[in-house]
């Protein structure tokens, strides 16, 4: 049974897993949307080679 | 048969590795962050800590991954600067912000489980000091490395740094033994048994720990596969350009 009511302590317990939540959020973008947008130019600027 | 440091270091072998590595660490990640915060909803509140126990379970493994990066970003480090290889420089590279958002959770959300059990948000203690010399060494990491034009000296500088932060993470681990703390000690596998933390808290810490090396693999091979792309449309960039 999962207990989510953190009673008096939920001011401390929700923000503290809101800001893990928000930051892995973060890293997956920036990561990804960086590796996204180099693999495009390196693509873009192979086909103009060729 | 080749070791596996020399088979990762040829960019192309390393992009082909990582092309089914990182996801398979991404999912491997999600399952067990999946499992790990069931797990933390589940157990029982402290009888001392009551439900500010279940903060445990983000804030321990963001502070191993934490310093297990910043190992990372040392041993790249020292790799790049002794045999000049391109990759590890990259891996350093892609290592530190990583490593930077696991400190600053780590910090934060120990702030927010000190609060209520400690009265305090922050004190300049040796284990939070030295966690906070850490994120500053992360900072310090990327700011060099933005600061020089040229990078290949940019980074040499900034492995240099690196290095010269190694000597931190000890300092970090045995800071609550070397000095009076407010901080608990080790209640992992260090402690002694009385202050070993019991398995009904232990096993869903181990799952998130392990979920969160899995998330920083598949990204930290990202992050690499990222800047070899960087670097490669640099190249072709100035060779177009130079007709």
């Amino acid at each position: 049974m999962l207990d989510f009511d953190a009673g008096k302590y939920a001011v401390y317990v929700w923000p503290a897993f809101g800001l893990t939540a928000l930051t892995f959020g973060w890293m997956i973008a920036s990561t990804l949307l960086r590796a996204r947008r180099w693999r495009r130019e390196a693509e873009r600027l192979e086909k103009n080679r060729a | 048969m080749i070791p596996v440091p020399a088979f990762l270091a040829n960019p192309q072998r390393f992009m082909v590795f990582s092309r089914w590595a990182a996801p398979m660490f991404g999912v491997i990640a999600a399952a067990l962050i999946a499992a790990g915060l069931w797990m933390t909803f589940s157990v029982p509140e402290d009888y001392q800590q009551h439900d500010t126990v279940r903060i445990m379970f983000i804030h321990v493994p963001a502070a191993w991954l934490a310093m297990f990066a910043y190992l990372c970003l040392g041993i790249a480090s020292l790799l790049g600067l002794v045999f000049r290889h391109a990759l590890a420089d990259m891996a350093a590279k892609a290592a530190a912000p990583l490593g930077a958002a696991f400190t600053v959770l780590a910090l934060a959300t120990g702030s927010m489980w000190g609060k209520p059990m400690w009265g305090t948000w922050w004190v300049w203690d040796a284990r939070l000091t030295s966690v906070l010399v850490l994120l500053l060494l992360y900072l310090g990491y990327l700011a060099l490395r933005a600061s020089i034009d040229d990078e290949t000296k940019a980074g040499r500088a900034a492995a240099i740094l690196a290095l010269a932060g190694l000597i931190n993470l000890p300092i970090i681990h045995y800071s609550v033994e070397w000095w009076n703390s407010l901080h608990q000690g080790s209640s992992t596998f260090e402690a002694d048994q009385g202050d070993r933390l019991p398995a009904i808290y232990l096993t869903p810490l181990l799952i998130m720990g392990l979920g969160y090396m899995s998330a920083f693999g598949s990204l930290w091979l990202v992050g690499i596969r990222a800047e070899v792309w960087r670097r490669r449309a640099r190249v072709l960039s100035l060779q177009q350009a130079g007709g």
